[in-house]
C-alpha cells in the first residue's frame, strides 16, 4: 500500500512541484490549499505524513500543528513543516509545537524526498 | 409711468440681486470669501437696521414729532461706539459655540434648554410680525403712490392683493437663497452680499432725494436751515423720559432683533470686522439721517396734505422728477426687501431648530436617526419662511394698514427688547439661571402684549393712543409714584415691561440653582475670552457609540464633505490616519457644536445622546465635569500648568519610545515578509528546474514546467521592480515628470491598462465624463499607476455577483477628489488601518497574485504628487479616495 501524504500549501506551483516529486516516488499526495478544514481532512484521509506550510490563509501552519498535537489520535503523526520566511524564530516555534521535521524554501528536491522517506519509515 | 414698467423694474432689480447673490455664493463655494472680507461689506450688511421704516418713516416721524426720530439712530450708535464690549463678546460666543440665532444663544446658555429656545422663538415671531407687516405695507404704499400719480389713472386693485404678491415674491427669493444649503455655521454669503448692495442703493437714493430737496427745492442749505429755524422746532426741548426710553429700546433692538443678531453675530466671518463697524456703521446711520429733517420741512411746506410717511417718494414725483422718484422707490424697496429676507431667514432658522426639529425628534426618534436630516431641516425652514411671511401679511390685513410706520416699528422694538435682560445676564452674570430668564421674558412679553401689541389691532394706530392699555386708566397709577403723573404711554409700556422683566429675571436667578449643563454653559459663556475649555468638555464620557455610526449621522446633518473632512481632521489631530477618530469627550463636544450650527444646540445634544443611548452622561458625571471645569477656570494656577507640561513631556517621551519599538518590530516583520515573497517564486523555480535537469520527462511535461518557471521568474522580477520603486518613492528621490493632463483621459488609460485583470469576469464601470473634464498639472504616469492599482484591486477583490466600480470625480477648492467605490463587501473595519502598509494582503495570493505592495506604492506615489489616498469608510463596498492637487507643488 502506497503511503498517503497530505500536503497543505497555498502556492499552486509549489504544491504541483511537491506532488510531482513525491508522486514519482510512489506516494499518494492529496493537496489542500488553505488551512481551513485541515483537521477534518486528516481525520478523513488518515495520512502517514503531513507536509504543512507555515504561512497559510485562514489558519496558520502553527495553529494546525497545535491542533494535530492536541488530538490523541494524531499525537504521533509525522509532520514536515515548510517555510519561506526562514527566520530562526519560526524554526524554534515549530519545534516547540512538536513538528517532526522543518525545511526552508527553496528546498533541495532530494532532501525533500529523503525527509519524507525518513518520516514514512518512522511509522 | 405705467404700472407694468414699475413691476418690470422691480423684477429686474430682484433679478440683479439674485445674480449678485448667486455670484457671491459661487465664489464662497470655491473658498473665495474675499468679497465678504471686503472692508465695508460687514458694516453695510448691518445697515438692514435701516428698514423701510427708516427710509420712509423717519421723514414722517420728523414731520410728526420733530427731532425725536434721531433717537432711533442714537441708540445703535451708542452701542457701537460706547458698548462694543457687549458686541465683541456676543460675536465671540457666537463663533465659539456656533450659535445660529438669538433663540439658540439663550437656549444654549441656559443649559441647552429647548423650552427657552421655543419661548424666545415665539417672542421673536410675535414681535417681528408687525415689523414684517410694516415692510409689506411700505412697499404697497409706494406702489399706490406711483399709481395715483399716473394720468392714465391705473389704480391698484386692492392693497392687500399687492401685499400678498410682494410677500409671495419675497418668500420665493428667501427660500431660493436662504435654504439652498445647510451650512453648519448657518452663513449665507450670497444674501450678505446682496443686502450690502441694497444698503448702498438705499443710502444713495436717500442722499439723492436730500440733495434734490435742499439745493433743488429749498434754495440751498442756508435757506433750508432758515425754514427749520422758523418752525417751533427752534424752541423745542426734548422730553427726557421719552428720549431715554426710545434710545434704550433702539439700543436694545440692535442686539436683540433677530435680523440684527443674524448679520452681526451669525454671519460674522471675522471678529476684526466688528472693530471697523464700530465707526463705519454709525457713519452710515449719520448719512442716512442727514437729510431727514430738510425733506420733512420742505415736504410739509410744499405738500401739506400728503402722507408724511411717503414724502421721500411724493416730493420728487410732484416735481416731475420721475427718475429720482424711481431711485427713491428702489431705495425703499431695497430697505423693505433686505429686512424681510434676513428677518425671515433668522425666524425660520429658529422655528425649524427649536420647534419643528425637536418635535420631530421626540415623535419619531428612530426615523430621525435614519433618514436624511438635511432635506428635512431644509423643508422645515422653507415651511417656516412661508409661515412667517404669511403671519406678516395677516397682521397687515388685520391691522388695516396703519398710516403710521414708526409706531409699528416701535412695537417690534419693545417686544424684542424683552429678550435683552436674558442675553446680557447670560453673558455677563454666572448666576443667571434659565428659570429667571424664562420668568423675566414671559412676564415682560405679557406686559408688552397687553400695553402695545394687542391694542395695535383694529383701528389705525396713532402715537398718542399708544399705551392706552387694556387694563384701564387705573393701571397708570404707578406713574404718579415716580412723580410723572402724565407719563408718556410708550414710555409707560417700556418702563413697566422692562421693570417686571428685569426684577423677575434677577429674583428667579437668585432663588433657583442652575442645573449641571447650565453651570458649564454659564461658565463657558461668561468666560468666553479666557478659555474655551468649558465648552470643549461638555460632559461626554466615553460612550459605546461607533465612530462610523456617528460619521453616518454627521454626514446627514452637516453634509458629506464637511463631515468627512471634520472627522479626518479630528483623526489627524489625534495622531491617527483615516477618517475615524477616537470618541474622546473633546471630539464629541466639537462635533456637537458643529451639528448645533445646523440644527441648534438643544437638538444636536439630543441627537448625539440618542446615538449614545444609555452611554449618555449621568447627572453625577456631569456634576463632576462641571466641578472640574469650574476648577480649571477659576484656579488655573501655574502649578497646574507646570504639571501639565511634565505630563506632556512624559507622554511625548513615551510616544517616542513606543514609536521606536514599533519601527523595530516593523523592520523585522518587513524582512520576514520580503524573504517570504522572494523565496516563494524561487522555490517553484528551483524545484522544477531540478526536475527538468534529471531529463527523463515527456515533452508536454517539459513544456508545462518550463512555463511555470517562466511565470515565476516574471513574478520575481515584478516584485523586485515594486520593491525598488517603493524604496525610491520612500526616499523621496523620485523624479517627477510634470505635464498638463486631462483627468478623464488618465482614467481612460488606467481602465484600458487594467482590463487584463480577471478578464473573464464581466465588470461594470460607472463614470460621469462631464465631471472628469478637469486639467491637472501632475505626473501622468504616476497618477495612472495609482488608478490602475485601484481599478485592478476592484477587479480582483470585488466579490459582488455583478461587480460594479463607480468612479466619482469632484473638484473641491484647489483639490480634485477621485473616489473609487465598488459594490462588494468592502474591507473589514479592523483591517482598514493596515491596507496601506507593505505586504498587507488580505486574501490568499493563490487566487489573485500580487505581493501586497500595490497600495503601499499608491500611498507613496500620492505623497510625492502632493496628494493623498485613503480608505473611505461608511460606503457600501470598498471605497478609496484619491485627492490630487490641481497644480503640483502648491500647498493643499
Amino acid at each position: 500500500m502506497a503511503g498517503q501524504i497530505l500536503l497543505i500549501e497555498d502556492e499552486p506551483n509549489i504544491a504541483e512541484a511537491i506532488r510531482f516529486l513525491l508522486g514519482r516516488d510512489g506516494w499518494q499526495v492529496t493537496v489542500l490549499t488553505t488551512g481551513q478544514g485541515a483537521i477534518a481532512e486528516i481525520a478523513r484521509l488518515g495520512p502517514q505524513v503531513v507536509i504543512l506550510d507555515l504561512m497559510l490563509p485562514v489558519r496558520s501552519g502553527l495553529q494546525i500543528l497545535t491542533d494535530i498535537r492536541a488530538d490523541p489520535a494524531t499525537l504521533d503523526l509525522p509532520v514536515l513543516m515548510l517555510t519561506a520566511k526562514g527566520q530562526e524564530r519560526d524554526r524554534e516555534a515549530a519545534f516547540a509545537a512538536g513538528v517532526s521535521n522543518f525545511m526552508t524554501k527553496p528546498f533541495d528536491n532530494n532532501e525533500m524526498r529523503a525527509a519524507v522517506r525518513a518520516l514514512m519509515g518512522g511509522t | 409711468m405705467s404700472f407694468n414698467l414699475l413691476v418690470l423694474i422691480c423684477l429686474l432689480y430682484v433679478a440683479l440681486l439674485f445674480v449678485l447673490a448667486a455670484w457671491a455664493e459661487g465664489r464662497a463655494a470655491i473658498g473665495g470669501t474675499r468679497i465678504l472680507r471686503a472692508p465695508l461689506i460687514y458694516p453695510l450688511s448691518l445697515s438692514i437696521y435701516c428698514t423701510a421704516w427708516t427710509f420712509y418713516g423717519a421723514v414722517g416721524y420728523a414731520a410728526r414729532s420733530g427731532l425725536e426720530f434721531v433717537t432711533i439712530y442714537l441708540g445703535p450708535t451708542l452701542v457701537f461706539i460706547g458698548w462694543w464690549v457687549i458686541l465683541r463678546k456676543l460675536v465671540r460666543i457666537g463663533r465659539v459655540h456656533r450659535v445660529t440665532s438669538i433663540a439658540d444663544l439663550i437656549s444654549s446658555r441656559f443649559g441647552k434648554s429647548n423650552l427657552l429656545g421655543v419661548t424666545v422663538t415665539l417672542i421673536a415671531v410675535t414681535a417681528s410680525t408687525p415689523y414684517i407687516a410694516l415692510q409689506l405695507q411700505s412697499v404697497t404704499q409706494s406702489f399706490a403712490v406711483f399709481a395715483s400719480d399716473t394720468p392714465q389713472g391705473w389704480a391698484l386693485p386692492n392693497g392687500s392683493a399687492t401685499a400678498a404678491w410682494v410677500a409671495g415674491g419675497l418668500a420665493l427669493f428667501t427660500i431660493l437663497f436662504g435654504t439652498r444649503n445647510l451650512a453648519s455655521n448657518e452663513q449665507h454669503h450670497g444674501i450678505v452680499t446682496a443686502i450690502a448692495f441694497e444698503a448702498v442703493v438705499k443710502l444713495a437714493a436717500l442722499l439723492a432725494v436730500g440733495v434734490f430737496v435742499v439745493w433743488g427745492l429749498g434754495g440751498g442749505p442756508s435757506a433750508v436751515a432758515g425754514k427749520i429755524a422758523a418752525l417751533d422746532l427752534a424752541s423745542w426741548r426734548p422730553d427726557a423720559s421719552r428720549w431715554t426710553a426710545l434710545i434704550f429700546v433702539s439700543a436694545a433692538a440692535i442686539i436683540t432683533l433677530p435680523r440684527m443678531f443674524n448679520v452681526m453675530v451669525v454671519e460674522n466671518i471675522d471678529s476684526a470686522h466688528l472693530a471697523r463697524a464700530s465707526w463705519a456703521f454709525p457713519a452710515y446711520l449719520f448719512l442716512m439721517s442727514l437729510f431727514i429733517l430738510p425733506i420733512a420741512v420742505v415736504g410739509m411746506e410744499r405738500l401739506p396734505t400728503a402722507n408724511p410717511d411717503m414724502l421721500v417718494l411724493t416730493l420728487p414725483l410732484s416735481e416731475g422728477q420721475g427718475a429720482l422718484a424711481m431711485l427713491a422707490f428702489l431705495g425703499g424697496f431695497s430697505s423693505a426687501t433686505s429686512m424681510v429676507i434676513v428677518e425671515t431667514i433668522a425666524l425660520a432658522t429658529m422655528i425649524s431648530n427649536h420647534i419643528i426639529m425637536p418635535a420631530w425628534l421626540r415623535l419619531r426618534p428612530k426615523a430621525a436617526m435614519r433618514s436624511d436630516l438635511r432635506a428635512w431641516v431644509l423643508r422645515a425652514r422653507r415651511l417656516s419662511i412661508i409661515a412667517v411671511l404669511g403671519l406678516g401679511l395677516e397682521y397687515f390685513r388685520l391691522s388695516g394698514g396703519s398710516s403710521n410706520l414708526a409706531a409699528m416699528g416701535l412695537i417690534a422694538f419693545v417686544g424684542m427688547a424683552q429678550v435683552l435682560p436674558a442675553v446680557l445676564g447670560g453673558i455677563f452674570w454666572r448666576g443667571a439661571t434659565g428659570v429667571g430668564a424664562m420668568l423675566g421674558m414671559v412676564a415682560g412679553i405679557a406686559v408688552w402684549a397687553g400695553l402695545l401689541f394687542l391694542p395695535s389691532f383694529g383701528a389705525a394706530i396713532d402715537p398718542d393712543g399708544m399705551g392706552k392699555d387694556l387694563f384701564g386708566p387705573h393701571w397708570a397709577w404707578p406713574a404718579a409714584f415716580f412723580g410723572a403723573a402724565d407719563m408718556d404711554p410708550l414710555v409707560h409700556a417700556i418702563f413697566w415691561s422692562m421693570l417686571v422683566n428685569i426684577t423677575l429675571f434677577i429674583l428667579g436667578s437668585l432663588l433657583t440653582f442652575p442645573g449641571p449643563v447650565e453651570r458649564v454653559q454659564g461658565a463657558a459663556f461668561v468666560n468666553v475670552f479666557d478659555q474655551d475649555i468649558a465648552a470643549d468638555r461638555l460632559g461626554w464620557v466615553q460612550g459605546q457609540a461607533e465612530p462610523e455610526a456617528l460619521l453616518a449621522m454627521a454626514q446627514r446633518i452637516i453634509g458629506e464633505d464637511a463631515a468627512i473632512s471634520l472627522f479626518e481632521e479630528a483623526a489627524r489631530a489625534q495622531g491617527k490616519g483615516g477618517f475615524l477618530p477616537d470618541l474622546t469627550p473633546d471630539f464629541l463636544s466639537m462635533l456637537e457644536r458643529r451639528m448645533a450650527g445646523s440644527v441648534g444646540a438643544a437638538t444636536a445634544h439630543a441627537m448625539i445622546s440618542q446615538l449614545f443611548g444609555r452611554a449618555m452622561v449621568t447627572v453625577e458625571d456631569l456634576m463632576a465635569v462641571a466641578n472640574e471645569t469650574v476648577q480649571i477656570l477659576e484656579y488655573s494656577t501655574r502649578l497646574e500648568s507646570q504639571q501639565a507640561e511634565v505630563t506632556r513631556t512624559a507622554r511625548a517621551l513615551r510616544e517616542a519610545n513606543e514609536k521606536l519599538t514599533a519601527i523595530s518590530v516593523q523592520k523585522d516583520a518587513f524582512l520576514g515578509q520580503i524573504s517570504h515573497e522572494l523565496r516563494t517564486p524561487m522555490t517553484s523555480i528551483r524545484a522544477f528546474s531540478e526536475i527538468l535537469t534529471e531529463g527523463d520527462l515527456p515533452p508536454e511535461k517539459v513544456a508545462e514546467f518550463g512555463a511555470v518557471i517562466h511565470a515565476e521568474a516574471l513574478r520575481l522580477t515584478r516584485l523586485l521592480d515594486d520593491l525598488l520603486d517603493l524604496s525610491v518613492l520612500e526616499n523621496g528621490s523620485v523624479q517627477l515628470n510634470i505635464a498638463t493632463a486631462n483627468l478623464g483621459a488618465l482614467i481612460d488609460r488606467a481602465l484600458a491598462a487594467s482590463s487584463q485583470t480577471r478578464p473573464e469576469r464581466s465588470f461594470d464601470i460607472q463614470r460621469a465624463p462631464s465631471q472628469e473634464e478637469i486639467f491637472l498639472r501632475t505626473d501622468e504616469g504616476r497618477l495612472v499607476q495609482v488608478f490602475i492599482n485601484l481599478i485592478s484591486n476592484a477587479r480582483k477583490y470585488c466579490d459582488a455577483n455583478s461587480p460594479t466600480l463607480r468612479i466619482a470625480v469632484r473638484q473641491k477648492g484647489a483639490k480634485v477628489l477621485v473616489d473609487f467605490i465598488d459594490n462588494g463587501t468592502g474591507i473589514p473595519k479592523d483591517q482598514q488601518g493596515i491596507i496601506f502598509e507593505k505586504f498587507a494582503r488580505l486574501s490568499d495570493t493563490a487566487a489573485v497574485g500580487g505581493a501586497g505592495l500595490g497600495l503601499a506604492i499608491c500611498r507613496e506615489v500620492m505623497a510625492s504628487l502632493g496628494g493623498t489616498i485613503s480608505y473611505l469608510p461608511g460606503q457600501k463596498g470598498a471605497a478609496f479616495r484619491v485627492s490630487i492637487p490641481l497644480r503640483i507643488g502648491r500647498a493643499v
